[in-house]
Parts: structure tokens; sequence; C-alpha cells
């Protein structure tokens, strides 16, 4: 014996060789599950030490080299002698299941051996700068095992997952292992899965699903095909977390998507009678939600979809308007519910973009689009602004009568209107009519909600800004004044001591706030001209520097009419009560009298004398008793009227003046685009003419979508009046002159 | 006339005699030349408003061989800078004569295609066409001209240049009803049209841009026609 160190003896390689052989022999036993004994802690120990010596011994029966390679060659050895041979000759599943249990036994044999010959990794691998064990016996796998059988193993892998998507079943543990196997056989990277299985994974896929793609869109309807989609995208995910590693799902999904969602898309979305159109049109939303999910994910996948939404929409309100359009050849009257039934197709497609469509901006841009589209075509020569406007006329007086329209409805369809008006372009038109009605129901109807005007104005200056609404609010306003000046009034008449008189109240507008009304020198009766004197003195106490015009056409006259059978009071416009009082006096009067008497126009005396004689009522008998008025006629007071109510009212039909309305607010759009285009010369000083225009459009489209013409011709025109002049060296720019 | 002044001033008698024979030689010329031309001023002129008026200037034109609504007659009152259509100052005749270096109704004659030649060079044209609008401006305030006179104008002015476009814009202007007369913008506007446009095709015409609006109309008629 020759002693190494005082303790131990020297142990040479053939000594410790065998020791260490023993005991992989016995090991390998044990991990292929043949009868054999556990290692006792002693056998541990021995084998430890064995190696641990071995290292330490002084050269030259120092073995670390020896030993590495021996630690390389043992599963060098076994790799190709026993493994690699045990794997091969099997196949299929039974291939993987011997591949897989061969991987876990070389974990665990790489453990085992690793902790015997432990010491090596302690200084000498690091020092010799070579792999560690466990690296080293993990690479004798990859390098003798994993490169020889992979390729059959992805065969086999992606046949069974093939027959898994043919709805068998397939054992879904063992892939995994198998696929961890490719993951972990890559060391630090995940080359080894990416190339030796996910890229064969992925075509197959494509190649997969493509087939079923041609198959199904032959077959099946577009709402089918979704299904199928759906449920295929659902499995692929689902099979990822059952055994593919996750850094596959992207690429999946995005490669089933490819084949089954985009490249079909459109023979998929234009599906003759199941494609986008049919599903909106029959109102498959559940359909239509799945459609949205599928392309959701997709670039562009919803472009095609929103297009059809906005066609379909767009067309659902052109046949709203053609239907109000034939309704009103037959029936000679606008109806009115068309605006009603436009705010339910918007409310009907509003959920759509908000349920089906997940309020995705596409959506509520095609919806938008739409409505912009109809929603400013004409019904019967009536303008869609002038509809509107009909309809909140309508809606208000209704209002005030049906008590059953409560709070939250009148709020409803407050809001819808202003969303309405959002799509209408010409929306000054839209507030010109508006406020003209408005001065009606004022002022004729006397019984007025001011809440529920004033709710309107609010809410139409939130979205369109304070000089949309100001001289509405204006009339508001002096309609609340107005009663301070009654009751002043009434107070200033008592205390004159003067004889009450008539019954007689005046309303004060501000010029400004109001339409302008065309006012007459109308010949008042005696009776009604010292009332007038009195307000205006009575007006001259409050303030003083202010004109008062007074507008017979608008006021109201509560007159007794003394017929043969009964008193009736008669309840009429000014007008026509000056044409009543002027047969107080004699019983016959010829049209040409009653025109020098009173001092009206033509126009108006026609229209009160109608209403008259030609009317419902017949307060007066005309000669001849045409249908029209002439100016040959005469007319006599009808004693022998009489109707079963004791009080009537008269109407005066109002003069139709939607030309006029128009005509105002194109003469006001002039001086709004004058106004416009010098602003933002001031601020530009120079500009081009393009730029011009597209900006004067900006500026103005909150109210109104000026005609490019028109502004050109106003451009020029400003150039006449030498407020900007053409660029000498460029003329397609604009200079301001100051 | 203050000429003599200006010829005479500063004469230093240190200078040689020579130069100044010369100069009062030359000096003689002017005046000379001068003369003359208030000589031919007053063959025309109109004795008690000292002006050439419409008749005058019928007889020029006759003398001249030239047609009344020749182009050279334009020509000629651009380079006095007449100020009033029909009408020529005694200021005005000296100014464009003199520049013309004529002082004989034969001098003048001769000088026409001269003048002609300098209105027409590229830099000068432009001024001559804004001039021609201007001449036709008989109010104070007037700052149009109606469509008829416009016609002529534009045929006396533009129609050895522009044959097509004159006749096409012509036919135009007196057919439609938008406009009962044209301002400078305007007109100034077709010149730019007739210069930059290739004509009949118009491929390079942009309503977008910044053409007045009578020429938007006016191009978009021409493609109505052809179709």
């Amino acid at each position: 014996m020759v002693f190494g160190r005082i303790d131990r003896p020297i142990i040479f390689w053939e000594d410790g060789s065998s020791i260490i052989d023993e005991s992989v022999t016995k090991l390998k036993r044990i991990l292929e599950g043949k009868p054999e004994t556990a290692f006792v802690t002693e056998q541990y120990m021995k084998n430890y030490t064995t190696i641990y010596d071995m290292c330490t011994q002084k050269p030259p029966e120092n073995y670390s080299d020896q030993l590495y390679n021996k630690f390389r060659g043992i599963f060098e050895e076994y790799a190709k002698q026993t493994v690699l041979p045990s794997i091969m000759e099997k196949h299929d599943e039974y291939m993987l299941r011997e591949f897989s249990q061969r991987w876990d036994i070389n974990k665990i044999m790489v453990k085992w051996l690793s902790h015997f010959f432990f010491y090596l990794d302690r200084f000498y691998t690091a020092r010799a700068n070579l792999p560690n064990l466990n690296k080293a016996g993990m690479t004798c796998f990859r390098d003798h095992v994993y490169e020889s059988i992979h390729f059959n193993a992805k065969q086999v892998i992606i046949a069974l997952i093939h027959k898994e998507r043919e709805d068998q079943q397939i054992d879904r543990a063992l892939l995994k292992n198998v696929l961890d196997l490719f993951v972990q056989n890559g060391m630090e990277s995940m080359d080894r899965y990416e190339n030796d299985f996910e890229k064969f994974f992925l075509e197959e896929t494509t190649s997969y699903y493509s087939r079923k793609a041609s198959s199904w869109i032959q077959a099946d309807t577009c709402p089918e095909y979704m299904i199928k989609a759906e449920e295929s995208l659902k499995k692929e995910k689902e099979r990822v977390t059952h055994y593919l590693h996750s850094d596959t799902e992207p690429k999946l999904i995005k490669g089933v998507q490819d084949v089954l969602l985009v490249s079909v898309a459109k023979d998929l979305l234009e599906m003759e009678d199941s494609g986008c159109s049919a599903l909106l049109r029959d109102d498959k939303t559940d359909d239509l939600a799945r459609m949205y999910r599928l392309y959701h994910a997709i670039p562009k996948g919803l472009e095609p979809v929103s297009e059809a939404f906005r066609l379909h929409v767009t067309s659902e309100g052109n046949t709203l308007i053609r239907q109000a359009e034939d309704k009103a050849t037959n029936n000679n009257v606008v109806e009115q519910d068309v605006i009603r039934r436009i705010i339910d197709l918007h409310h009907k497609y509003m959920v759509y973009v908000t349920e089906c469509f997940q309020n995705h901006t596409l959506f509520y841009k095609a919806l938008k689009q739409a409505f912009e589209i109809f929603c400013n075509k004409k019904v019967a020569g009536i303008s869609s602004a002038e509809l509107l406007a009909m309809f909140c006329d309508n809606f208000f007086k209704k209002s005030l009568n049906d008590k059953s329209n409560d709070e939250s409805t009148i709020e409803s369809t407050i809001e819808n209107v202003v969303k309405l008006l959002d799509y209408i372009s010409d929306k000054d038109h839209f507030a010109e009519f508006y406020r003209k009605k408005l001065a009606r129901r004022l002022l004729l109807d006397r019984n007025f909600n001011d809440e529920h005007e004033r709710t309107i104005l609010t809410k139409l200056k939130a979205q369109f800004g304070g000089q949309f609404t100001s001289k509405m609010e204006g009339m508001l306003t002096d309609m609340q004044l107005a009663k301070e000046h009654h009751s002043g009034f009434d107070t200033y008449i008592g205390n004159s001591g003067k004889p009450k008189g008539m019954d007689f109240t005046v309303t004060v507008l501000t010029t400004g706030f109001w339409p302008s009304y065309k006012t007459s020198d109308l010949n008042l009766p005696l009776e009604m001209v010292s009332c007038i004197e009195s307000f205006k003195a009575y007006y001259e106490t409050k303030t003083k520097h202010r004109k008062l015009m007074l507008i017979y056409s608008l006021g109201n006259c509560h007159l007794n009419g003394r017929f043969d059978s009964k008193p009736i009071e008669l309840i009429v416009s000014t007008y026509q009560a000056a044409v009543l009082c002027a047969f107080n006096n004699t019983e016959r009067l010829t049209y040409q009298e009653l025109l020098e008497q009173l001092n009206l126009g033509h126009e108006d005396l026609a229209r009160v004398l109608h209403s008259l004689s030609c009317s419902k009522y017949k307060i007066l008998n005309k000669e001849p008793a045409t249908k029209t008025i002439s100016k040959t006629d005469s007319f006599e007071f009808n004693s022998k009227f009489t109707d079963k109510l004791r009080r009537i009212r008269v109407p005066l039909p109002p003069i139709d003046d939607r030309r006029r309305v128009v005509e105002d607010v194109d003469n006001d759009r002039r001086y709004a685009i004058d106004a416009c285009l010098v602003r933002i010369m001031k601020s530009r000083k120079v500009f081009s003419h393009q730029q011009l225009v597209s900006e004067c459009i900006e500026q103005l489209s909150r109210m109104f979508k000026p005609d490019i013409k028109v502004i050109k011709k106003r451009i020029e025109d400003l150039i006449g009046r030498e407020f900007l002049e053409r660029d000498t060296e460029n003329p397609n720019t604009y200079k301001y002159v100051a | 006339m203050r000429r003599s002044a200006a010829s005479k001033k500063k004469s230093d008698s240190i200078t040689t005699s020579t130069t100044d024979l010369f100069r009062s030689a030359s000096s003689k010329a002017t005046t000379k030349e001068m003369d003359r031309i208030d000589h031919l001023f007053n063959q025309y002129a109109n004795i008690s408003s000292n002006l050439i008026d419409p008749e005058g200037i019928e007889e020029l034109c006759s003398n001249l061989e030239v047609s009344h609504t020749d182009i050279r007659i334009l020509m000629l009152a651009w380079k006095m800078k007449a100020e009033k259509q029909g009408y020529f100052t005694q200021e005005e005749w000296r100014r464009g004569l003199k520049a013309l270096r004529a002082d004989t109704i034969n001098k003048l004659k001769k000088a026409l295609p001269e003048l002609e030649k300098e209105v027409r060079r590229q830099s000068n044209f432009a001024d001559f066409y804004a001039y021609a609008f201007r001449y036709c401006l008989t109010e104070e305030k007037q700052k149009s001209i109606d469509i008829e006179t416009i016609c002529q104008l534009l045929d006396i002015v533009m129609g050895s240049t522009f044959r097509a476009q004159v006749d096409y814009f012509v036919e135009y202007l007196k057919i439609q009803n938008d406009y009962k007369v044209i301002n400078m913008d305007q007109w100034m506007g077709f010149y730019r049209f007739c210069n930059e446009i290739s004509f009949p095709e118009m491929t390079e015409y942009n309503p977008e841009l910044a053409w007045p609006l009578v020429l938007d109309s006016f191009v978009e008629w021409i493609s109505e026609k052809e179709a």
C-alpha cells in the first residue's frame, strides 16, 4: 500500500473505476425498474468518497480529467447501447412513451450521478472551462438520443394532434411531457422546440384549417361558418393550455385566424343571403356580435363589417324618407312621425353599436355617416331641419295637454332631438324655424311650459354653443319680464283713477331676440285706440329712449258676438277683431270699403275675410258665396250664426313663410361667411385659397355646411370691397388688406 | 414750359464752348421737337377744351391709317398714360410722342410697329392689359365694366393672340345670366387663364384653386358643350 495521505490509501484508476461501474450498473437497474435493492447510505458515501479522493489525489494519481470523461462516457454509452435502441424499436405512441420515459430516467440518472461526481463541479469543471455535470449529462442525451429521435417524434405528435382535432381522444399528458422534453433539450433557448416541432406544427395547422375553410365556405351559411371558426379558435387555445408551450399561442391563433377568417373574409362577409348585410337586415344580433368578436382581433378586419353596417343603416334611413315622401304625395300633408321614426331607428342601431359592436369607434363613425346622409334629405320639399322644428313644436304643444307624458319621456325626447340635430348640417335653418315656432307658442298659445322650453335650450346650448340659443333664451326672458309689466300696468291704471275700460295686456318684446314681423298700420277700432295710448303712457314712465312698435298681427282679442240665438264669445286675432268691429256701425261692407277703412294690405285682408266667411265658422256672410275672396265681394254680419259652444276660437292660419325663412337664413349665411373669412385673414395675414376655404368650412360647420361656390363668391366680393387682395407673385394666395 | 430752365441750369462759363453749343443745339432741337409735337396736338385738339376729344382721335386714326378700335391706339394711350377714355390731354400727348420720338404724323405712324413690339413684351403686356381695363372705367367710383364693353375690349386686346379663348369666353359671357359686369380681378383672371391653361383641353384647370368663379362656370360650360 502506498500512502498518499495520512488517512487513506491511494485509489488507483482501475479500482476506482470499477467501484463506480458497479454503482452505475446498480443505478441503471433501479431506474429501469428491475429488481434491485436501493442504495444505502454507506454505498452512497463510498461512491462519493472514491471520487473525492480520485479528484484530490496528487498527480499522477489525480484522475479529474479521466473522471469527467468517464462521466460523459457513461451517458454516451448508455444512450447508444440502451436508450436509443429501446426507443427506436417502438412506433407511434409507444415510441413517444418510451422516449418520454427514457428522458425522465435520464434526468434522474443525471441527478444521481452528479451527486456522485459532485466534487468535479466544485473546482474542476469551472477551472477547466467545461460544462458542468448536469449540462454534460443533458447534452449527452441531446446529442445521442434526442437528435436521432426528434424528427419521428414530431411526426407522431402531429399525427396525434390531428387525431384530436378530428375529435378523438389522445393522451394529453404524454404530449405535454414530450413537448416539455423538446423545450428542455434546447438548453437555455427555445430553438429546439421552435425548429424541431413548432414550425411543423404551425404549417400543419395552417393546411388543416385551410382545407376546413374551403369546405365550410362552400357548404355553410355565414353564421354557421362563424360558429365553427369560433369553436376552432377556442379549441386551439385550449390545446395550448393542455400541452403546447405558451409561446406558441399567439403564432397559432394568428395562423388559424389567417386561414379561417382573413383569407375568406370577402366570401364570408359578402355571402349571399347570410352575410353581413343579410344579418343586419334580419336583426341577427348574436351572429353580428360573433362576427365582431372574430374580426376584432384582425387588423383592418372590421372595416368591411362597419362598411356593411353603414350601408345598411343608410338604406334603412333612405327607406324611411321615401315612405314619408310617398305618404306626403298621397295625403298632401307631411307626416311628422317621420322624425319619431328616425329617432327610433337611431335608437335601434345605437344599441347595435354599444352591444354587438362593443362601442367600437369604427361603428360610431359608420352610424354617424349613415345618418348624416339621409338626415339631410328633404321630404316633399320640406327640409329635415324644418321637420325637426315642427316635431318639437307639436311635441311641446301636446305635452301641455297630455299629462301622461312624464318628465323622463320629455327629457329623453329632448335629448333625442339634440342628437338628431347633430346629424343635420343646416343647423341654422333649424334654429330659425324653431325660433319662429317658439314665438307663436309663446305669444299665441300663452300656455307654455317655461321649464320644458328652457330644458331644450340648455341642451342645445351645451351641444352647439351659446350663440345658437341666445336669441331664444332672450325670448323666454322677455315673457317673464312681460308678466311684470302686466301687473305694473294694471297698478298704473288703477292708480290713474281712469275707468279701466277694456281688459287689455301688452307684451313687450325685445327686437332682435324675436323673429322680425311685418306689421301694418292698422286702423284700430276706437275702443282699442285709447288702450294703446294708455299703455304707451305707462311705458314712458318705466323706460325712456325706447320706441314701441306695435305688432297687431300677433295680437289676440276676445269679442262678444251678439247673435240671434245666443251670444257667443269669439277668440280672434286683432286683425279679425278689427274687421268684425267694423260691422258694429254698418250692416254691410264691401271689400274695397274694408280695405280703406282698415288700412290693411290685400294679402292680409283676404286671409282675414276668408277665415271669417269661408271657413269653419261663418261669422260673416259673403256675397257671392264663393269659396275664395275676391276684390268685388261684399260682406254682411251673419246674425244667424250659432254654435253649440259658448266660446269659440276662430283661427287665422299663418302665412306660409317657409321660403322667407330659408331666404333669411341664406342671407345670414352670407354675412357669416364674410365675417368668418375676414376673421381668418385678419389673423393669418397671408393664406392660400384652399387653406382659407377649408378653414372657413371648418369654423362654420357647427351651424351649417357652406357651399364652396358661395365661399368663392364671397371671397371675390371681399376682394372687390378691398378687404383682401390677391398676392401679385402667387395668384392662389390672398393677403389681408388692413 | 420749364424745360428751358432745365437745360440751362448750371451753365458753367468755364465749360468749353463746344459743349455749350451742343447743349444749346440739342435743347433747341428738343424745343423744336416739342414745338412740333404741340403743333401736332393742336391739329387734333378741340380749341375750347384744349383736349383731343373723340372726334379728334378719329381723325388721328384715319391719318395714322388705323381703325379707332385698333389695339395700337390703345397701346398709344398706354404709352401716353392717358387717363380718360376718348381724350388725350396735352401733357399726355407730349409724354407719349416724346417717348416715341415722333413729332410728325409719319414718324408716329412709323413708330407704331415698334410700340406694339414693346407692349407685347411679356414684362409689359400684363401692365397693358390691366391698363386697358382701367381705361374703360368712365365714372368716378366705377369698379366694373358691363359685359358688352368687356367683350369688345377682349377682342381688341387679346383677340390676335388668344383668338379661341376670346371667342369662347365672349360667347359664354353673352349667354350667361349670373354676371352683368366684370371687375378687375375677373379681368386679370382671364389673362392668367389664357397664359397658363392649354386650350381647349384645359386639363390643368382646377376649380378648387383661386380662379374667379366666372371662369369656373366658363370652364364648366365648355365641358358641357363638348359632352
